[in-house]
């Protein structure tokens, strides 16, 4: 006998909508609370930042203050602090042009054609070159311009790129020397890494900034900015070094017996079959940890550096902008949010594709 | 000596002196230079600066100090302002978490929307900036004379005033104490008696226990109360200030509203996490029992979910923890603004130094204590889960 399947009809959009969001009363009143809160911030918000807010300079900034809205005016007039801090105004354009150096580095190391050791070795030594010579001139021309007038979003992105730039390399030899067989090394090393991680991030800027020149040699003191990156970078690699022995120790153990066997010395079983693979275990919590640590650059505004939020700070602290605090930190929060935001969906873009790999 | 090298043995343990010796030497050196930099500048090394007086004032203390007050009372002062500070913002990020967390698991798909948008906002803008923000918005309030009123508290820029009972110390923090133990108690009444007793009878015991603690909280009360003034004091405008009330500073109000922002949005996933790594047929099985949707959550996904979230929830309030450290960007002195405050004023840096280690080790080795505690209290004994 032959059986007729006839396809329920396609439900119509109202009853759809009915399924979704009305199935029963508790549903309906679910949705219609969140309904509710949405429209009322959705409402608020654009109204303050689009529809009454003032755009324009040429009011000054008591028409600003009149405004019922955002007073965008003070970005208008402020940008150039915010984003480049004290940096010579006639200079500013290698300030942007830095910027762009480590946006573009930090794109290029997204990309899986980049991922060999000696690939993304080359681009972010280079991208870092760059922005050094950029930044402080004194060759190819370029004026030549201190440390201590580096600001703004390019100071951010210096110390984010240094901090990784050296936490990385010192985060794999930790990992290294505390899997150590020697159990003196491996204790060592494993007392150092759980100190720097159960101290707070703003101990260790402070040590490094203001308590260390006392305990270094004149000749070792060095400028303030780079004593702060390397207590960052020291920070970073204790947390990144526990991500990098978690890798290594999804690696099932025949794969080191394996190349044992086939006579391979310690570092190119480390370099040739450990790391690779322990890098790729590693690698969702390795952005994450990333993600972390360019959130926490900005905690270096706490021992005296101009950066971004500093910067802000400045832009709205004089004279006629000092209603202006909420747009002001508007924008720098929406700075912070383009760069953590995008780079933590990269994380959860690349768990998705590794997830598919291992199915 | 060629053949010594050649032995495995020798070599490894002439590696291990030579890493740990390096390490050291390195440390030592750098304690012997500060303390050679510090002389010069006529600072003494040891800790007896610890019972000299500060000299300075703390803006927030649970406990009375004055200027005069030596420094270790000052070290103590900062170690329970942190403390406290942490536990208030742990509460208040727990219960945002809690909230959004579950909205984030809700059937319901305009609820896990919102959800969502609060996580992707909060967790994306460093905690820093937000301490900044909430302290720039409380600070530009209205001046105490054109203070915002609401039941009774009142909003303005040199903090938040709220009404207090007019009562002494001690009988005050009684009376906390017994308002605890009414909400406590019958929870723990019905842990130890949930199979003997049926559920009526259950109930009316937990309502009289919470009731007798609660009149508890209310004779203490009384009796504590202050001879002069009524029960509850109203904070009043009188000249240009304001007098009566418990002042909570605008320094607090920021730090735990940014905490409890920003780690609720943490929080949050950590609960999502937890509510997804209960099994499906946990909860089939439950629903074919015959238990209600609210049966099911409260007895097979909640306490399921609450092992899985346990551990990275430790984690995560050791770092909230870690976080009241941003106290110093705004001026609350908390722990670590003491330790920076002590080595401006007096210099004996090596030793404050130490102490700043000291305190954040004791306070993260108790946290994990407590909460190893709590996990294996709450570990499923048995094999009764299979996977």
């Amino acid at each position: 006998m032959e059986m007729v399947v006839v396809a329920p009809p396609a439900p119509g959009k109202i009853e759809d909508l009915k399924r979704r969001f009305f199935a029963t009363p508790l549903q309906a009143l679910l949705s219609l609370i969140s309904l509710a809160v949405m429209a009322f911030i959705a409402w608020k918000l654009l109204n303050w930042a689009v529809f009454s807010a003032v755009f324009t300079t040429s009011g000054g900034p008591e028409a600003c203050q009149a405004a019922a809205g955002a007073c965008w005016s003070v970005i208008a007039a402020r940008w150039r602090i915010i984003l480049f801090g004290l940096y010579p105004f006639d200079e500013q354009w290698r300030s942007a042009l830095a910027c762009v150096t480590v946006v573009v580095m930090t794109v290029l190391s997204c990309l899986p054609a980049f991922w060999t050791g000696r690939r993304i070795a080359l681009v972010w030594g280079a991208g870092t070159a760059l922005y050094y010579v950029l930044m402080k001139g004194g060759v190819l021309g370029l004026p030549q311009v201190g440390e201590e007038a580096w600001g703004g979003l390019a100071l951010t992105l210096f110390i984010f790129v240094t901090t990784c730039l050296i936490g990385f390399p010192l985060a794999i030899c930790l990992a290294l020397l505390r899997r150590s067989e020697l159990p003196w090394i491996s204790r060592t090393t494993a007392l150092i890494i759980d100190g720097v991680r159960s101290l707070p991030l703003i101990s260790i800027l402070f040590t490094f900034a203001i308590v260390l020149p006392f305990a270094l040699p004149q000749w070792l003191v060095g400028d303030k900015l780079y004593r702060v990156i390397l207590g960052s970078a020291l920070f970073f690699s204790a947390y990144q070094a526990e991500i990098v022995r978690g890798g290594m120790q999804g690696v099932p153990a025949g794969q080191e017996e394996a190349a044992m066997a086939l006579g391979m010395s310690y570092w190119q079983r480390i370099g040739r079959i450990l790391l690779p693979q322990a890098m790729r275990n590693a690698l969702p919590a390795t952005i994450n940890q990333f993600v972390i640590s360019f959130k926490e650059t900005s905690l270096v505004v706490i021992v005296g550096f101009f950066e971004i939020l500093a910067s802000g700070n400045a832009a709205y602290g004089t004279g006629e902008w000092r209603f202006a605090y909420v747009e002001v930190y508007a924008f720098i929060a929406f700075i912070y949010f383009v760069f953590v935001f995008s780079l933590s969906r990269y994380g959860a873009f690349l768990e998705r594709r590794m997830s598919v790999g291992e199915r | 000596m060629v053949s010594l090298l050649r032995n495995q043995k020798v070599r490894n343990a002439l590696l291990q002196v030579l890493y740990v010796g390096l390490l050291a030497a390195l440390v030592l050196a750098g304690v012997v230079i500060a303390r050679r930099n510090l002389a010069e500048q006529g600072i003494t090394s040891g800790f007896d600066f610890l019972y000299k007086s500060t000299g300075w004032d703390v803006n927030f203390s649970l406990l009375p100090a004055t200027a005069n007050d030596p420094y270790w009372w000052f070290f103590l002062i900062g170690i329970i302002n942190t403390l406290f500070l942490g536990t208030v913002g742990l509460m208040l990020a727990t219960l945002v978490g809690t909230i959004v967390g579950l909205a984030r698991t809700s059937s319901n798909e305009l609820a896990r929307l919102l959800g969502r948008t609060y996580v992707d906002i909060f967790r994306n803008i460093p905690l820093i900036l937000q301490v900044f923000f909430w302290y720039a918005i409380i600070t530009h309030l209205p001046t105490p004379r054109a203070a915002h009123e609401a039941w009774g508290m009142l909003l303005t820029s040199r903090g938040l005033y709220v009404p207090v009972p007019n009562v002494g110390g001690i009988a005050f923090a009684a009376a906390i104490l017994a308002v605890i133990s009414a909400i406590a108690l019958p929870l723990w009444l019905g842990r130890t008696s949930r199979l003997s007793q049926p559920f009526g009878e259950r109930l009316g015991i937990q309502l009289a226990a919470a009731a007798t603690a609660l009149a508890t909280a209310a004779v203490i009360l009384a009796l504590g109360r202050l001879p002069d003034g009524p029960m509850l004091d109203f904070p009043t405008l009188r000249g240009l200030n304001l007098q009566g009330g418990l002042r909570i500073p605008p320094e607090f109000s920021a730090l735990a509203i940014a905490i409890a922002i920003y780690g609720g949005s943490y929080i949050a996933e950590i609960v999502r996490g937890g509510f997804k790594a209960v099994g499906k047929g946990q909860m089939e099985a439950a629903l074919s029992l015959g238990l209600s949707p609210w049966r099911v959550f409260t007895l097979v996904r909640l306490p399921l979910a609450l092992r899985a979230m346990l551990p990275i929830l430790a984690n995560q309030y050791v770092w909230l923890m870690k976080a009241t450290t941003m106290g110093i960007a705004v001026g609350f002195t908390d722990f670590f603004m003491i330790v920076a405050l002590t080595i401006n004023h007096s210099g004996q840096t090596l030793e404050v130094i130490g102490i700043l280690m000291a305190g954040f080790l004791a306070i993260n080795l108790s946290l994990a204590a407590i909460f190893n505690r709590i996990n294996k209290a709450i570990a499923l004994k048995g094999n009764q889960l299979r996977g």
